[in-house]
């Protein structure tokens, strides 16, 4: 199976428990910038994370943040140009995969780290069929037989809870409904059994009803499989059902990290701070929403010392001049705050 | 705050379904909106939600008179817009304004602000004329929260939600009573939506506007609005005051929905019930018999394939309910933090 590139791990699929060290994906120190005729823009400017085996690692932000990115240069799914990695690492069972030729690469994308994308229906091939698809993988990676690789992906599509998958399997996208296709497309990228899988705001196409049985479907397979999972959003109702630890970004930059419990009780960084507040609750129907005032920073131009301080109702003179950098406050969590001590201590 | 300023009466709108090119020939209706009533108080906001498909936007594009309605009407103050056509029309436009979803593609980026704001100038001249127009659009730009002095530049260099509030301003330049804001909010980051939410009522305030607010997320619409109408498949289900609806939801599909919103705080994951719907969405095309619901309701009995369930008051229910076996059920994740 996954031997040629996990020869130095124990048993595949025992979820990593006999690991002896280091994680399972590590992105360290990572930066990218998109040079375009504008300018250059520093998207991603030195983010690091990890997940481990059956763990969901939630990176929140807004859009421009760079969390797509950084997972799309996970997956070595970049545009390049205008996309350049000018720094960090990926590595993927402690191996680099920034330094690996596109052959090993290739042989990790699927088996050992799949993706799924926001919008199923441009994610998949319209003029193929959806069982086609899946079949197909099994037939280059795995170099089954036409027959069987159907049986698997039936089976594979079963598993999404696709009703009538035998009778599905000969469908076109466009003949799925939404919440179909996005189950179609999570049963291709489990096909080979991948043990990250990066979810890229998986439900944000869809309807509320939809959204759950996803994210349940999601926890599910994962649960099954020990995977580790990276959930992409900009949703904090979806990642306070389902994270087990978040990753906030703001432009470019990971500000806090946090188990899930703690950061909501106490957002160790103003603008996580800020981000929980101008939610609009269900179960809280308040006279003024919090806002956070004025906007994003422009990536070409981003604002000296610490990101935030331009839109931060803290900052103070030391936030326009030093970059605050991620550092632990407490027990498994951080964050990129000047001040976060004292957020972390208030009452 | 009693005196309905706008009426809708049994609003339905079809689309046909056709066959063949050159000999076109009908085969179906997608039943987009299929009888719908409601009345606007004024100064209110009426949240409208319901998943894609419902027919929310499309009432939307009725109530604008953007399409004509297939049978029923839009009353507003004694006046049938769906009937009103020429002049008539164009002066009750001035009443009743539309913002809508994508800040990028409803602007024209060949237009700068200024121009995009005071083109309904152009078409209500009365309104303002030529010589106050630019002042008028520098006033409004205040009002939305924007830099008067930003007056000539062009949508592009502005961000999602500042374009959105351009179209607010464009939709406030006329001084209409009613606005109808198809998902205002949907397209922008949460921080940013929060500020243009907070902008709506304070307009609403400041210029005593009424809302048909119409949105797919829950907790954004129960935020702005004083009263909220439920739709699935070009049907009103439950209709009543934000308290009735998000308290005590008595249709089933209410209830499904609510339940399903995830909540932002880790320590209600196992303290609430989701009521997980089974399937899709049925199509337009062809709804269910009898109640639309009944396909995916784990109510549903035999008396559901055979009768429509209509709007109205039922016993177990304080506030309008379109299910034979309306009924209160503690679903929604408990309010008390």
């Amino acid at each position: 199976m996954s031997d040629i590139l996990v020869s130095e791990q124990s048993a595949p699929g025992s979820g990593g428990s006999g690991r002896p060290s280091g994680r399972l994906l590590e992105v360290d120190d990572l930066r990218v910038e998109f040079r375009t005729r504008d300018g250059v823009a520093k998207v991603i400017n030195g983010v690091t994370y990890h997940v481990d085996a059956g763990e969901t690692l939630a990176v929140l932000g807004e859009s421009g943040s760079g969390k797509s990115v950084t997972a799309q240069t996970i997956m070595g799914i970049l545009d390049t140009p205008p996309g350049f990695v000018t720094g960090g690492h990926v590595r993927f069972h402690g191996k680099d995969m920034l330094r690996m030729s596109a052959e090993e690469r290739r042989r990790i994308r699927g088996e050992g780290i799949a993706m799924i994308f926001q919008d199923a229906l441009s994610a998949l091939n319209p003029v193929f069929t959806v069982g086609f698809q899946i079949a197909e993988q099994f037939r280059v990676r795995r170099g089954l037989g036409r027959a069987e690789a159907k049986k698997r992906a039936i089976e594979m599509l079963d598993q999404v809870k696709i009703p009538n998958a035998k009778g599905r399997f000969n469908n076109y996208p466009h003949q799925f409904s939404g919440g179909m296709r996005q189950r179609a497309m999570i049963a291709m990228s489990l096909a080979l059994d991948p043990e990250v899988l990066i979810a890229d705001e998986p439900t944000t196409a869809l309807d509320v009803t939809v959204q759950a049985q996803i994210m349940d479907l999601l926890a599910e397979l994962q649960r099954e499989r020990q995977m580790g999972m990276i959930l992409i959003t900009h949703d904090l109702g979806v990642v306070a059902d389902v994270a087990d630890r978040i990753a906030v970004m703001y432009a470019g930059r990971i500000v806090e990290e946090a188990d899930v419990y703690d950061l909501y009780a106490k957002p160790a960084h103003p603008y996580t701070m800020g981000l929980i507040d101008s939610i609009p609750r269900l179960d809280e129907k308040g006279q003024q929403l919090r806002t956070i005032k004025g906007l994003p920073p422009n990536l070409m131009n981003i604002p000296p010392g610490c990101p935030f301080n331009p839109r931060c109702p803290m900052a103070q003179p030391v936030c326009r001049e030093k970059v605050p950098p991620l550092l632990q406050v407490g027990p498994a969590r951080a964050s990129a705050c000047h001040f976060a001590e004292e957020l972390v201590n208030r009452v | 705050m009693s005196e309905n300023i706008l009426e809708v009466r049994d609003l339905v709108k079809h689309y046909p379904v056709t066959q063949g090119v050159v000999f076109k020939k009908t085969v179906g209706q997608v039943k987009a909106v299929d009888g719908v009533s409601f009345g606007l108080r004024a100064g209110e906001t009426l949240g409208v939600v319901g998943e894609s498909g419902c027919g929310k936007s499309t009432l939307a594009r009725v109530l604008m008179n953007l399409e004509k309605p297939t049978a029923g009407s839009v009353v507003y103050k004694g006046q049938d817009i769906s009937k009103l056509s020429g002049g008539a029309l164009r002066r009750l436009r001035r009443q009743i304004q539309l913002v809508m979803q994508d800040p990028y593609t409803s602007l024209n980026p060949r237009m700068t602000v200024g121009d995009l704001i005071g083109e309904p100038f152009e078409i209500h001249p009365e309104v303002a004329p030529r010589g106050s127009r630019r002042a008028k659009v520098r006033e409004l730009l205040d009002l939305v929260g924007l830099n008067p002095e930003h007056i000539n530049r062009y949508p592009h260099q502005f961000s999602g939600g500042q374009r959105q509030r351009i179209g607010i301003a464009r939709a406030l330049a006329l001084r209409p009573e009613v606005i109808v804001c198809d998902e205002p909010v949907s397209a922008l980051d949460v921080s940013i939506q929060a500020q243009v939410m907070n902008l709506l009522e304070k307009l609403q305030s400041e210029l005593g506007l009424s809302y048909i607010f119409i949105a797919h997320d829950l907790s954004v619409v129960r935020h702005l609005s004083d009263r909220v109408a439920v739709m699935y498949l070009g049907k009103i289900v439950e209709i009543g005051t934000e308290d009735e609806i998000y308290e005590r939801p008595t249709h089933p599909y209410t209830q499904a929905l609510l339940s399903a919103v995830p909540v932002p705080d880790p320590t209600q994951r196992n303290n609430k019930t989701i009521i997980r719907l089974t399937g899709d969405v049925p199509s337009p095309i062809s709804p269910p018999s009898g109640c639309r619901f009944r396909t995916r309701c784990w109510k549903a009995q035999e008396v559901c394939a055979e009768q429509v369930p209509l709007l109205e008051i039922r016993r177990d229910s304080d506030h309008p309910s379109a299910c034979h076996f309306a009924e209160r059920r503690e679903i929604v994740a408990t309010h008390e933090v």
